[in-house]
Parts: C-alpha cells; structure tokens; sequence
C-alpha cells in the first residue's frame, strides 16, 4: 500500500479556457448525467460526451470549469457512514455567547474529530443553541470522551450545551438540487 | 402491545446489536473508500490515477468501485454540487414527538418528497430532518404543512453561517 495522500485533481485538469464551448443546452444536459453520478468506466467523460453530441476534451473542460466556479464542490463518494461502522455520530449543540462564535467556531474547526461546524439560530426559549457541529465515531463512550477532551481544551466547561445521539436513520437519500433536479 | 418508553429502548438496543454487521472490506476497498473521499481527479482516465495510486489496476478499482456500490457502502459517487449555488433552499428542522406516536409521525414527515434526510436522535427534539425545496417559501410551506398534519411545533434550524466541512471517515 501506498502512503494516502489527497490526490490535487487540479494538477490533472488539462488545460483551462476562458471560455465555454458546450451550448447551453449540452450543459443543461451534462448537468443532468453527472447528478446521478459518473459512470463506472474507463472513460467516463468520454462516454458522456457521446451522450451529449460533444468531445471528451469540452466535457472535461466543462466539469474543470464548474470546479474552479465552486458550482461542483467535489468529485467523490459519499459514504453509508453506519454500514463502515461508525454509528456513534453526535451532534454537539453549544449556546455560545455571538461575540465568540466565530473564535470558538474557528478553534472547533481544528480537530479532525469534527467533520462539520454551522451557526443556526436560537429558538428561545426552547432551543438556546447557536453553534452546531458533528462528531462521528464507532463508540458512543468514545465519542463523548472526545467531547470532553474538546470541552476541557477550549475552556468551554462553562457553556451550555448538548450532545444528541443518532441511533437511526428513517430517511437517508440525497437531495434533490434546484430547477430540473433529480432525486439521487 | 409493547410499552412506548420500552420499545424505545429495543429499537435502541436493535441498533447496537447492528453496529456488529459492519461490511467486510478488502484493503483495496479500504483504500479506495479513504482516497475517494478526498476527492476523484478530473481527467480522461481517473480510475487509472486512482490505481496507481494504490498499486492496483483500472479494471480491479472499477471492480471494487460497483461492488461498494451495489453492497450500499457508497451511497453516491460523483459530483458534489453546491446546492446554494443551484438556487435551492435547505434547513434543518426538527420535532419533539412523544414516544407513542414516533412511528406515525415518522411516516408522516417522510411522505413529503421535500424530505431529504430523518434521523431519530436522544433528546427532547428527537426527530430531526433536512427539509430541501426549491425555494425559501416551499420550506415555510413545508413546516407549515408538517405542524398542521402533526398538530407539533417545528424547530427551523437553517444554517446561518458555514465555518467548515470536512467530513473524513478513515475505514
């Protein structure tokens, strides 16, 4: 096994045009194709491009396009996280005084164990919590010794806050994405 | 006719029991689940990138790459969109449903297309789901419509502001 690294998809976009050679209504098309995801072969922008009346080379120059515009977030996988075993997932709710939720979400945002940190609003006086974020483990115990190591660390054993517990999914599929989206 | 607070309990204990069904996996897929995340190269042959990354074939990591996602260990692989960018519009929203009726007013949440993800949680708000429309009206119409058909009162949880995404899971 090689050592993992994060492999710089950047360095391999071929290269950038100012420009864009698809019409509109390739692109409307292409969009459609890649929302349900990249088929699995040895080529696969290239068999997209026969889909769509176009080159490999435009697709290629497209999808690197929508990349730099942020419009695609990522190439990637989305994972079951339950069925790799990591079922302990909490999400960590904090009431932090909004003066400090941006220093307090900065410093959250360091550790690996945190995969996500969003402020939400309170909804008083039910709900006192502004800063969210989620932790996902294979133990619950461990998990929660994590969050008082965090806790501990950043000098937050004073703040109010809670840890809710996923322990089932009754809906897990993928969003649909605005105008003319598909359900994934 | 199993007590509410009870049978709380064994969908608990069921789910524990669960966490010992995990998939096998081959080191190869291991690797494969670990470098993905991180993202696919976008070039003519990026299953071939990918496997020379980890010391295998275009042919064996497409292989692996169907099965993990006909076994459901993958639940998408492609593009990620920013959602914000297409013009849609998400919350976070959440329910406090007495034990007794959850399994009723599960089914009635999820009967809306809008509904993207549900997950039962410990707490007070012990439902909680991800509403996705298309527009930032449909989503009040949504909440609207779940606290008439439920007669309970909605938490809305949009995100306000974003300080990171990163969701990495080592297998």
């Amino acid at each position: 096994m090689t050592s993992l690294r994060p492999i710089d998809a950047k360095a391999h976009v071929l290269g950038q045009v100012p420009y864009c050679s698809l019409t509109e209504q390739q692109q409307v098309k292409l969009r459609a194709i890649i929302e349900q995801g990249l088929p699995q072969v040895a080529q696969p922008y290239l068999a997209i491009a026969k889909q769509i009346d176009a080159t490999e080379q435009q697709v290629l120059e497209q999808v690197a396009m929508w990349q730099e515009s942020g419009l695609i977030k990522r190439f990637g996988i989305v994972v079951k996280h339950r069925q790799l075993g990591y079922t302990a997932n909490a999400m960590v709710v904090w009431n932090i005084a909004d003066a400090d939720v941006e220093k307090v979400a900065s410093k959250l945002s360091l550790y690996d164990e945190v995969s996500l940190c969003y402020r939400r609003p309170r909804r008083l006086p039910d709900w006192p919590y502004n800063l969210f974020c989620m932790i996902h483990g294979t133990d619950r115990d461990l998990v929660l010794g994590q969050i008082d190591k965090i806790t501990n660390e950043l000098a937050l054993e004073d703040v109010q806050k809670d840890v809710l517990f996923s322990y089932k999914a009754y809906k897990q599929n993928g969003a649909r994405y605005g105008k003319n989206g598909q359900k994934s | 006719m199993i007590e509410a607070s009870a049978k709380t309990k064994i969908d608990e204990q069921t789910d524990r029991k669960r966490t010992h069904e995990v998939v096998e996996l081959t080191p190869l897929d291991k690797g494969l689940i670990n470098l993905l995340q991180h993202g696919l190269p976008v070039c003519e042959r990026p299953f071939e990138v990918i496997a020379n990354e980890l010391n295998s074939t275009e042919e064996e990591v497409i292989t692996h790459l169907n099965q993990l996602l006909e076994s459901k260990v993958l639940s998408r692989f492609g593009p990620m969109f920013d959602a914000a960018c297409l013009g849609g519009a998400f919350t976070l929203a959440a329910l406090a449903v007495p034990d007794e009726r959850f399994e009723a007013v599960t089914a009635q949440v999820n009967s809306f297309e809008q509904i993207a993800h549900n997950y039962r949680r410990t707490h007070q708000y012990n439902m909680w789901f991800v509403i996705a429309t298309e527009s930032q009206q449909e989503i009040y119409q949504v909440i609207e419509e779940i606290e008439n058909m439920t007669g309970l009162e909605v938490l809305n949880a949009p995100k306000l502001e974003e300080f990171y995404v990163g969701l990495y899971l080592p297998v």
